[in-house]
């Protein structure tokens, strides 16, 4: 299991390096970088444009810029850069911090109701309860993301309103300034996490709970379920112990496709909720055509993606004892 | 789909002679042979999928739903009374008979408004699932009939295409191309077309293995021939309702990358631009908010209750529900 793990991490090197080479492509062919700098008032001499040109490597060629990059990694460099006092790498993690916390929690909340009610679904196949999960399934499916964040947002501020204090923050990922120790700063992050979570869960939640209904409906009506009841097991141990684990498999490897629209998905929420996460990053660094910055982002959720996409590989040997990784 | 050559699939009446190149297809399920042995009228397998269709109520209700959509967008938003970039002196006004859907702050009305981003956000949608299907066919059947190094080579391009974040490099592609709206429906199908050649090529696979596609090769049938005239005919089923459940996809994204401000750009509008601009008068001029938002949602879940449909209508033994 170790040896296929290392041979699937050694696959996705080069897979990292060419989709790599392809975003440097097309970011670097973007709008000139120095188009903010030169638009300044008083324009600055041309000795000041060609020193920020240097210090953003413009002065190479476009394929010697992405060795250089690529190799700056190796020391620990990411590169240049348009804002000159920003240190990518440090940047980078502290960001990226605040948006796997949305993420995990997002992620497994959705998970747990998917699993729940994809599960209730079909053991209830056609009741009232099948069809109203059914119906919202399609409605959350429909529903842009942004739309459905704004609306949590105001119905947030609806809330705290009718209450007459703040419970939910709808603005910023923390408070600037907390007072009454670790618990206090920890209540604080839970307010402010509480509607992008939920925004971006029910958003996933939504495809999943569908495909958890159908695997699990596939798997009930499968012949070693029907023996298993046959021979006298109870209902709930079947469930349980017999169809449940089957039928989790394929919710594994889609949660794991999944990967990159939640990521996406988080781009939104947190514009939405003025979060200073890595969509945040993400996007400023497109609007001011920082193109470094955007591989920091794009290294860093790339090799999430490819990490958790491993994992789901792992856990199927866990789930289905007849697949083993030699 | 079951192996259906292609005479199935199109209902032209009685074949001419076989000549070298037509496939066997036509000649193992002759014309000659049915007629003789069957009394019952023949139904061709696109009569076969449009009954199966109709039989769908939710599917074609969502049908004539949409198609009032689209109508109203595109024909109602030519005779309405008030044009898109106009200003009327009315400022910020509630939903009225004068104005269905109220006015901004501006006083431009609402309801040409969210019809013109509505004609937009489906043409974009639309055109990505037109090039995205295109291209994805032909390179997923290309990829699968040749199998070999072509396939792995092909495959390879499609795979990097597809660990690409779509929404990240969408937003840099349309920040690029400066909200045109068809580059921006480019943009989105040159990253959705990989998808589909996946989808292609494992139904391409499997095809390739069947009789007529041998016979036709025993026949001499030039690979093109066989790729256009068999596999693709035959792959169709899934591609349309790829297709269609990527008309639904396409425009969520396009609607998400407006929004952030990397889609299509004002003057023009969309139905993302519209909620994007609305997002601060939520609390205080709601209508702004909600009606883009509701026809997003409307042609998002009638597309996706269509494709479930089609699913159906194509596929008999499938009546799985949609992941």
């Amino acid at each position: 299991m170790l040896a296929y793990a290392l041979r699937r991490l050694l696959i996705s090197v080069p897979i990292l390096i060419a989709s790599t080479f392809v975003v440097f492509i097309l970011s670097s062919l973007a709008k000139n970088p120095l188009n903010a700098l030169k638009a300044k008032n008083p324009p600055p001499s041309p000795r000041v444009l060609q020193l920020e040109a240097e210090r953003l490597r413009l002065d190479h060629p476009l394929m010697e810029r992405y060795w250089l990059w690529l190799t700056g990694l190796f020391r620990g460099d990411f590169g240049p850069s348009v804002q000159s006092t920003m240190n990518i790498g440090d940047e980078v993690v502290s960001r990226f911090a605040v948006t796997f916390r949305l993420i995990f929690l997002a992620m497994l909340i959705a998970l747990i109701l998917a699993v729940v009610v994809g599960v209730v679904s079909a053991v209830k196949q056609y009741s009232g309860l099948d069809y109203t999960f059914t119906f919202t399934g399609f409605l959350f499916l429909a529903m842009p993301s942004f739309w459905f964040a704004i609306l949590l947002k105001e119905a947030g501020i609806s809330f705290n309103n009718a209450v007459g204090e703040t419970v939910l923050y709808t603005i910023g990922d923390s408070s600037v300034y907390v007072t009454g120790g670790l618990w206090a700063e920890v209540a604080d992050t839970l307010g402010h996490m509480i509607l992008p979570t939920i925004s971006l869960a029910l958003l996933s939640f939504a495809a999943w709970s569908r495909f958890q209904r159908a695997s699990m409906l596939e798997v009930l009506n499968s012949d070693y379920v029907r023996l298993a009841r046959a021979k006298g097991l109870r209902r709930g141990k079947v469930m349980r112990k017999h169809a449940l684990r089957t039928a989790l498999i394929p919710l594994t490897t889609v949660t794991a496709l999944d990967l990159g629209a939640i990521i996406s998905g988080a781009i939104v929420t947190e514009d939405v909720f003025q979060w200073r996460g890595a969509g945040s990053f993400l996007l400023d660094a497109i609007r001011g055509s920082d193109v470094y910055v955007i591989m920091a982002w794009l290294l860093v959720s790339a090799t999430f993606i490819i990490l958790f996409n491993l994992i789901a590989d792992l856990l199927y040997g866990v789930l289905d004892p007849r697949i083993r990784y030699a | 789909m079951p192996d259906n050559p292609k005479s199935d699939i199109d209902p032209s009446p009685p074949q001419v002679p076989e000549t070298k190149a037509s496939g066997a297809g036509e000649t193992l399920a002759g014309p000659a042979r049915t007629e003789r042995e069957f009394t019952v009228a023949q139904r061709s397998q696109a009569q076969l999928v449009l009954r199966r269709f109709l039989q769908h109520r939710l599917a074609v209700a969502s049908l004539i739903v949409l198609t009032a959509i689209v109508l109203l967008a595109f024909v109602g938003g030519a005779l309405w009374k008030y044009d898109v970039g106009q200003f009327t002196p009315d400022e910020s006004q509630a939903p009225s008979w004068e104005h269905p859907f109220g006015t901004d702050q501006t006083g431009r009305d609402m309801f040409a408004q969210v019809l013109r981003g509505t004609q937009i956000s489906i043409g974009i949608a639309v055109l990505v699932a037109l090039f995205a299907t295109i291209v994805g066919t032909i390179w997923g059947a290309v990829a699968g009939f040749y199998r070999g190094w072509l396939d792995t080579a092909m495959m390879r391009i499609a795979d990097l295409v597809l660990t690409l974040p779509l929404l990240a490099v969408a937003a840099v592609l349309g920040h690029n191309v400066g909200g045109t709206w068809w580059l921006i429906a480019v943009v989105i199908a040159g990253l959705y077309w990989a998808y589909v050649s996946r989808v292609a090529r494992g139904v391409v696979l499997s095809l390739r293995e069947k009789e007529f596609i041998e016979a036709s090769k025993a026949l001499g049938a030039s690979d093109a021939r066989i790729i256009f005239k068999h596999l693709v005919p035959n792959a169709l089923g899934s591609v349309i309702v790829n297709a269609t459940i990527l008309v639904a996809i396409a425009i969520l994204l396009e609607t998400a990358l407006s929004y952030l401000g990397f889609g299509v750009v004002p003057p023009d509008t969309s139905l993302g631009l519209l909620v994007s601009q609305a997002k601060t008068a939520v609390s205080t001029r709601p209508w702004l908010f909600y009606f883009p938002g509701l026809f997003i949602i409307l042609i998002a879940l009638t597309i996706n209750f269509i494709g479930d449909g089609l699913r159906d209508a194509f596929d008999p033994q499938q009546t799985k529900v949609r992941a």
